[in-house]
């Protein structure tokens, strides 16, 4: 984590029941794109950060953290920032094996990231069998963040998150 | 209108009209794989059209909003280069018109990124990542057929060859933007076209197409002067907009 949020400590029980759509195990916090959340004057005002510059789950995440405040009693204020940019080391570790479980592969280095996403190593985990015997079918998968792979022991298709740095 | 508003969207439209293009194959893409990437491809531009209108519609002021600036210019408002409104003849046309973007666009928002506006600084930072992704894409695949069967390659070539007169343009400054970069703002994109050339001369020749000896070259998107395809792209964009104003959805 390079930077890490400013996050009042009252607000994360109401934060962690908002999840990401798209992948609904990952709550908003344990994705990192919360940067502030904090309480003044009885508003809480949340700076958010998009995954990737189109993503659609961003327009939704905004909706549902107001609904959530709401439900509470609390009036919000949800702003978009754009830096510094979201990266995929702002996935807390939990966030990463939950993901895991889910049927993702989590976000390898950037080297590495890069040698699998030309094909030339094979790196990613089979979130099924645990094999890395696996190889990239797509740069680009069901949602902008992820790529398609699939296992070659198991045969399973799956998705890899893509590290984004 | 401020020399800065019409530099952003010099930027934006290209973003918008080519996501514009690529949302087209939407479900009509050769394989399901390429289907999804230039999907993908176009929402990211799509994202980063939304982000330069945002900070747009806020130069503007008097409530505008970034739809207002998306859907309800008339065509020779919109001052993207005649490249990114070209048609997708074929799956070879798509792949290079995308690469010769791509290029490009990689080179303009990395300086981009180090502009001492804070707003353009993040958007460019942001970007980068998305389209340095794209850029892999569109150069794997202009590889791919440049160098696959003899049908393929024809095809790569024909595109290439077709695309390549517009490809100045995207070097060319008008007069908006030479006041932004005057200012220390903008970035001089004429700065960079011998390193484009290059760039993209080393892959065309990787991938065993022949770099267009070409000399003439055509101009016209960025002062709003565009091909006969404009009109038709936003005749299908501004449709919903303009038959039913201010919805929602």
């Amino acid at each position: 984590m390079t930077e890490s949020p400013n996050i009042d400590k009252d607000l994360i029980p109401v934060l962690k029941t908002v999840s990401d759509p798209e992948i609904p195990v990952l709550s908003v916090l344990a994705l990192g794109v919360i940067r502030e959340a904090i309480e003044v004057n009885g508003v809480v005002k949340i700076k958010l950060t998009p995954t990737y510059s189109g993503c659609p789950a961003m327009d939704v995440i905004s909706d549902d953290l107001k609904k959530a405040f709401e439900d509470v009693g609390k009036k919000v204020d949800v702003e978009l920032v754009l830096s510094p940019a979201w990266s995929t080391d702002w996935i807390s570790e939990e966030g990463l094996q939950k993901m895991e479980e889910y049927g993702i592969a989590r976000p390898l280095s950037e080297t590495h990231d890069k040698d699998v996403l030309l094909g030339n190593k094979k790196m990613v985990k089979c979130p099924q069998c645990g094999s890395t015997n696996t190889h990239l079918v797509s740069q680009f998968g069901s949602t902008a963040c992820k790529a398609l792979f699939k296992c070659d022991d198991c045969h399973e298709p799956f998705d890899y998150f893509k590290c984004l740095k | 209108m401020n020399n800065l508003y019409k530099y952003l969207l010099t930027i934006a439209d290209n973003s918008l009209i080519l996501a514009q293009r690529l949302g087209e194959l939407c479900g009509h893409g050769p394989s399901l794989e390429t289907d999804i990437a230039i999907t993908n491809i176009s929402l990211d531009l799509l994202g980063q059209t939304r982000s330069y209108y945002q900070y747009a519609a806020k130069l503007v002021g008097e409530n505008k909003t970034e739809d207002d600036i998306a859907f309800l210019r008339i065509e020779r408002d919109y001052k993207n280069c005649l490249l990114v409104e070209q048609p997708n003849t074929h799956f070879g046309f798509v792949i290079g018109r995308q690469y010769l973007f791509d290029v490009y666009h990689y080179m303009l928002i990395e300086k981009l990124q180090n502009s001492p506006d804070e707003n353009l600084a993040a958007i460019a930072k942001k970007g980068i990542k998305e389209v340095s992704y794209h850029k892999r894409f569109s150069g794997d695949w202009v590889k791919r057929l440049g160098d696959g069967t003899e049908e393929s390659n024809k095809k790569m070539q024909e595109a290439i060859d077709d695309l390549w007169r517009y490809t100045n343009e995207l070097f060319y400054l008008t007069e908006a933007e030479k006041e932004v970069v005057k200012e220390g703002i903008g970035v001089d994109v004429s700065s960079f076209k011998e390193e484009y050339y290059k760039e993209v001369s080393e892959l065309l020749t990787e991938a065993t197409l022949t770099v267009p000896e070409n000399k003439y070259f055509t101009k016209g998107g960025k002062e709003g002067v565009h091909t006969e395809h404009m009109g038709y792209i936003l005749a299908e964009l501004q449709y919903m907009q303009r038959t039913y104003p201010n919805m929602n959805w």
